[in-house]
């Protein structure tokens, strides 16, 4: 449900995560040198056959790429006024290849292959003393904690409509934010109950990575 | 406070900030549509403080790039780390430090100016600093020119920064002890 991942099987599925990012960075860096229109509308299409080599599924994911028109938009109109119609094109068209081939990778890689191929990310964290699987336990909570709150906002928004919904809705931030500490409180406590979370994880060493999966 | 309870407050607040993103974003009278998320980070960090509130944003956007659409607009993935608003993703962990950062610096103030003071230091100042030079890097456009395209959204960020400060302050009434930055 929360997760973009598309699960199904293509032959971008089976490229190993760390991969996939290394191609992507080579991308984005070999996308900038790039001034030819034609060749970067060429580029555009060859993104396109890639979505289209992995699915339909994938084809219907280009819709991510909405909520971001009304900024490009702006980015193109602004861009004309500065450097003229060309440039502005080949701009728009390289932030468009790169958003979706990064998120092709997002797409064809789940969640936690792509925490694997990220881990070296956590090194400079494990020097500070801070354990990776606590890491992975963060995640797991922020993830199992986004319905309820997301609940938590549908009450107080309800509770607002049946009185009349004209006050400012702004001040719902505020039970919400102190229904949020209360909750944190008593997760906590529930927590330290059973032992904390590092008894939690010598007990049961593969419970995070399941959590993961499950949430799919 | 123990190290189990500070992860449980960092995950909780980052899963605040996926929960307000996901609340459809209100069009504002510039036409630009703003979202609540950037209320979440003023609020981290105010609330958190400096360490915990940038961690708990650190969390919230590896999460993205794992591929979780939690930014506003359902974005997610490693797609928003190569589009125009990159910077301001990455900006979320620094901004939420220099909000609880500054707001213990401002402790002799009155929670209500201080919690505003900060809130725009850290959720404006600091954290257009990292959208502009993401915006910048990405469209290859001048500092001028970058700083004017993302002028637009700062009026709702305003807005957004006084009803943090309002936030904090009622919290201080109805949870005092909920607030480190206020304490001692």
């Amino acid at each position: 449900m929360i997760s973009l991942y598309l699960s199904q099987s293509s032959w971008m599925h089976r490229l190993p995560a760390g991969v996939k990012l290394l191609l992507l960075m080579i991308s984005s860096l070999l996308l900038y040198p790039i001034t030819h229109l034609a060749l970067m509308g060429v580029l555009l299409l060859a993104t396109f056959l890639l979505y289209l080599s992995v699915g339909k599924l994938a084809i219907k994911q280009l819709v991510l790429l909405k909520p971001l028109l009304p900024l490009f938009g702006l980015i193109f109109l602004m861009q004309i006024w500065t450097v003229g119609v060309e440039p502005a094109l080949l701009l728009v068209l390289r932030m468009i290849i790169l958003i979706l081939l990064a998120n092709l990778i997002t797409l064809t890689t789940r969640m936690d292959d792509m925490m694997t191929a990220l881990t070296p990310v956590f090194m400079p964290l494990k020097w500070l003393g801070v354990k990776p699987e606590r890491i992975a336990f963060a995640v797991t909570l922020l993830i199992r904690f986004i319905p309820v709150l997301m609940g938590n906002i549908q009450h107080l928004m309800e509770a607002w409509r049946a009185r009349g919904g004209k006050k400012q809705i702004w001040k719902l931030a505020i039970p919400l934010t102190i229904q949020s500490i209360r909750l944190s409180d008593h997760v906590a406590d529930a927590l330290s109950a059973r032992g904390g979370v590092s008894s939690h994880l010598t007990e049961h060493p593969s419970c995070n990575k399941a959590n993961l999966d499950d949430t799919r | 406070m123990t190290q189990d309870k500070s992860l449980v407050q960092i995950a909780l607040f980052a899963a605040l900030i996926a929960a307000l993103g996901l609340i459809p974003p209100i069009p504002f009278v510039t036409g630009i549509p703003i979202t609540v998320q950037t209320l979440g980070v003023m609020l981290a960090g105010l609330i958190l403080g400096p360490w915990r509130g940038s961690l708990s944003m650190a969390l919230f956007i590896f999460v993205v790039a794992l591929g979780a659409p939690l930014l506003a607009g359902g974005r997610g993935g490693l797609g928003v780390f190569m589009g125009p608003t990159a910077g301001f993703a990455i900006g979320f962990p620094f901004a939420a430090f220099a909000t609880g950062y500054m707001v213990i610096q401002l402790k002799k103030l009155h929670i209500f100016p201080a919690s505003l003071l900060a809130s725009v230091f850290g959720g404006i100042v600091v954290l257009y600093l990292f959208g502009i030079t993401g915006f910048k890097i990405v469209s290859g456009r001048d500092w001028l020119d970058a700083s004017l395209v993302m002028a637009v959204f700062i009026p709702g960020d305003l807005i957004k920064a006084f009803i943090a400060a309002s936030v904090v302050q009622a919290v201080a009434k109805g949870l005092p002890d909920a607030l480190p930055t206020r304490k001692g």
